[in-house]
């Protein structure tokens, strides 16, 4: 008889715990608080849940264990990646207060399910059996999928809702068929049995479709081309917070599971995957770049600059060293505050008489709120790689990772691509500091946009002049993953 | 080798269903079809020796999903097409469809038969005879097999099921209401 969790387990698993309580809290505190229509209250509830969260997972910074009977991998792999989904969370509550109001969004069940998505993720980090990843993976995305249609007025946002369940529900059955393989050929569902049983069976045909069908439905949740096309309609309809939640904590952990999937759990087909994922991250690269020349919105244009930024992180999966697989790590969280900080600067051009994001609503950003402008310079030129902000760091570990492993011609276009980010970054700089006509009301930065925006500016300066810690704790957290060498 | 006979015979009759359900003009008709399929594929399952997973498979999929299907092409009332009614080849389809389920008896039978006697444990029995001789080997049953399983080695998992479906409820209210 196979046995039962111990209290240990739940010791283990104390920070998913705390957050699936915190979201219950929310949810009844909602109920509540109803009468007083009081969005700020939830939100400081939602924010307490998330920093409880944090501050459980402290006790297990240096555990290494596998808890649940194999199910669920305590290491500092997935803490790190824990650590970015609760702070993206909590940027994007912060940035949602003022948003929500804007649109007249029911705030309960919004932060709810902001709290659920991020339980997802922490989840799916953290899942070394597929059943694990699986569910933490509908979890995420379910939530995402109401998310996206929150607005229910907006044409734009229940069309985001459609489109982005419809293929995410067709991508989970391709992931899953290439899953069902996957146990199939091994007997196990667990990564780790599984490395094991792959071990000589590389020319298997059938593992090889497990996994192309696993990179092409991997392929879709970190939407990389061929399998974008859903980011720009859904990053664009969507309600701003969540497009910068979508498109910084989903893909994360869509990247957590990619790499436990492969590094873990199929290590011995590495010839396989290297190839293909090197070709997606080349073309996901070059066209999500070459996409976001033209964009006039700058939700699209963000959304295939996120696009060409999965390219950019692919490559650290074809190193599949440790050092990648750290580049990958560091990439991610200096990524996280940048996007995030983007659209919070997107989330203040929202108003009752504006949408503000079509790219001319920028202009003359500079004279209506200096400080904004400089942020979003800053986020612009991160986002591009320009020293000395942490965007330029990320990309110089990623493409040294690239060179480490001899994969030149990678590192190459890399490079080039990020020539060519650079012309539609500048662009919205030279809107927000050139063009000086001005349109809509004023500006309103409230306080919990402007700690948003503040942690983020913070957070992307101090990273790129001293990155060290980052790399110190990206790169112990690379080691505790079973990397291919 | 009866199992084998078993298998292909279920494997044909379940890709035949799925060609038909993608290929025949009518949404009614084609949605029939795949109750048929999922059927067969519950019948897969008991030749496997999983008859619970057979169960949730007729419940949830054949009778869960279906309904939900047939709601929506009922709401989104599709118009038929008129050479629906006078399809000359309509005899000859139906025919084609009561020859099937002769051939699955006749199929049973020979697969019963041949299996029976020798080896009266073997898989390829009928349901209740498999559920037993799974039982048997397991010393308990396959619900109760299931059911152990999700409540020690898979509580987690389930319990984040559960979460899934409360985040789907809230969602399908959320969406659904008019105002909150």
């Amino acid at each position: 008889m196979p046995p039962g969790l111990s209290t240990l387990d739940f010791y283990y698993i104390r920070p998913e715990i705390v957050l699936t309580a915190g979201s219950l809290v929310v949810l009844i505190a909602d109920v509540l608080l109803l009468r007083r229509r009081s969005g700020n209250a939830l939100a400081w509830v939602t924010l307490a849940a998330i920093g409880a969260t944090l501050l459980s997972l402290v006790p297990l910074a240096n555990t290494r264990v596998e808890v649940a009977n194999g199910l669920i991998a305590v290491d500092q792999f997935a803490l790190f990646f824990k650590v970015v989904f609760l702070i993206a969370a909590a940027i994007t509550v912060l940035m949602s207060t003022k948003y929500l109001e804007v649109e007249g969004v029911p705030p309960g069940e919004y932060y709810f399910l902001v709290l659920c998505a991020t339980l997802g993720m922490m989840i799916m980090a953290g899942g070394i059996d597929l059943v694990t990843i699986l569910v933490g993976l509908e979890t995420m995305a379910v939530s995402f999928y109401i998310l996206a249609g929150f607005i229910k007025p907006n044409q734009r946002s229940n069309e985001a809702a459609v489109k982005y369940f419809l293929l995410g529900a067709f991508s989970l059955g391709i992931l899953l068929y290439g899953m069902s393989l996957m146990y199939g050929l091994s007997g196990s569902t667990n990564l780790r049995v599984m490395a094991a049983a792959f071990v000589g069976q590389e020319s298997d045909p059938r593992l090889v479709l497990a996994v192309i069908l696993v990179a092409a439905g991997v392929g879709f949740k970190i939407a990389a081309v061929p399998f974008h096309m859903w980011a720009p309609d859904v990053y664009e309809g969507a309600p701003t917070p969540i497009t910068a939640f979508l498109s910084v904590g989903s893909k994360a952990a869509s990247f957590a599971m990619l790499l436990r999937i492969f590094l873990e759990g199929m290590p011995s087909m590495n010839a396989d995957w290297r190839l293909l994922f090197e070709a997606l991250a080349i073309v996901t690269m070059t066209l999500g770049n070459v996409a976001a020349l033209t964009q006039s919105n700058l939700k699209r244009m963000l959304a295939y600059s996120s696009i060409a930024h999965a390219g950019y992180l692919l490559i650290g999966v074809v190193a599949g060293t440790e050092r990648g697989v750290s580049a990958m790590l560091i990439y991610l969280f200096v990524y996280a505050f940048m996007q995030l900080g983007a659209f919070a600067v997107l989330v203040l051009l929202r108003r009752r008489d504006v949408i503000g994001d079509e790219l001319k609503d920028l202009s003359g950003l500079y004279v209506r709120s200096p400080f904004a402008a400089f942020a979003m310079l800053l986020f612009m030129l991160s986002l591009g790689g320009i020293p000395p902000t942490a965007g330029f760091m990320g990309k110089f570990w990623l493409f040294s990772a690239a060179i480490d492993a001899q994969y030149y011609g990678l590192a190459v276009i890399g490079v080039l691509n990020s020539a060519v980010s650079l012309y539609y970054y500048i662009r919205v700089v030279v809107f927000m500091y050139l063009k000086k006509e001005t349109m809509g009301s004023e500006l309103v930065l409230g306080p919990s946009l402007a700690v948003a925006l503040g942690v983020a500016v913070v957070v992307t300066i101090v990273l790129g002049v001293y990155p060290r810690l980052l790399f110190e704790l990206a790169e112990a957290s690379a080691a505790t993953l079973g990397a291919v060498r | 080798m009866g199992q084998a006979i078993a298998f292909y015979t279920l494997s044909a009759f379940i890709l035949g269903f799925a060609v038909l359900v993608v290929s025949t003009k009518d949404t009614v008709h084609s949605v029939l079809f795949l109750v048929l399929d999922f059927l067969f594929v519950a019948a897969l399952y008991v030749l496997l020796g999983a008859p619970f997973l057979a169960a949730i498979q007729v419940l949830v999929y054949a009778g869960g999903i279906v309904v939900l299907y047939l709601f929506v092409v009922m709401l989104v009332n599709l118009k038929r097409s008129p050479e629906a009614h006078h399809d000359p080849h309509r005899r000859a389809r139906l025919g084609f469809v009561l020859a099937a389920l002769v051939l699955i008896e006749v199929g049973a039978i020979a697969a019963y038969s041949a299996g029976g006697p020798v080896r009266p444990a073997a898989p390829q029995a009928p349901p209740t005879a498999a559920a037993t001789a799974v039982s048997a080997m397991r010393a308990v049953g396959n619900t109760e097999e299931v059911g152990w399983l999700l409540y020690t080695n898979y509580l987690i998992p389930f319990e984040v099921a559960s979460m899934l479906l409360l985040v789907a409820m809230i969602g399908a209210i959320v969406l659904a209401k008019r105002e909150l």
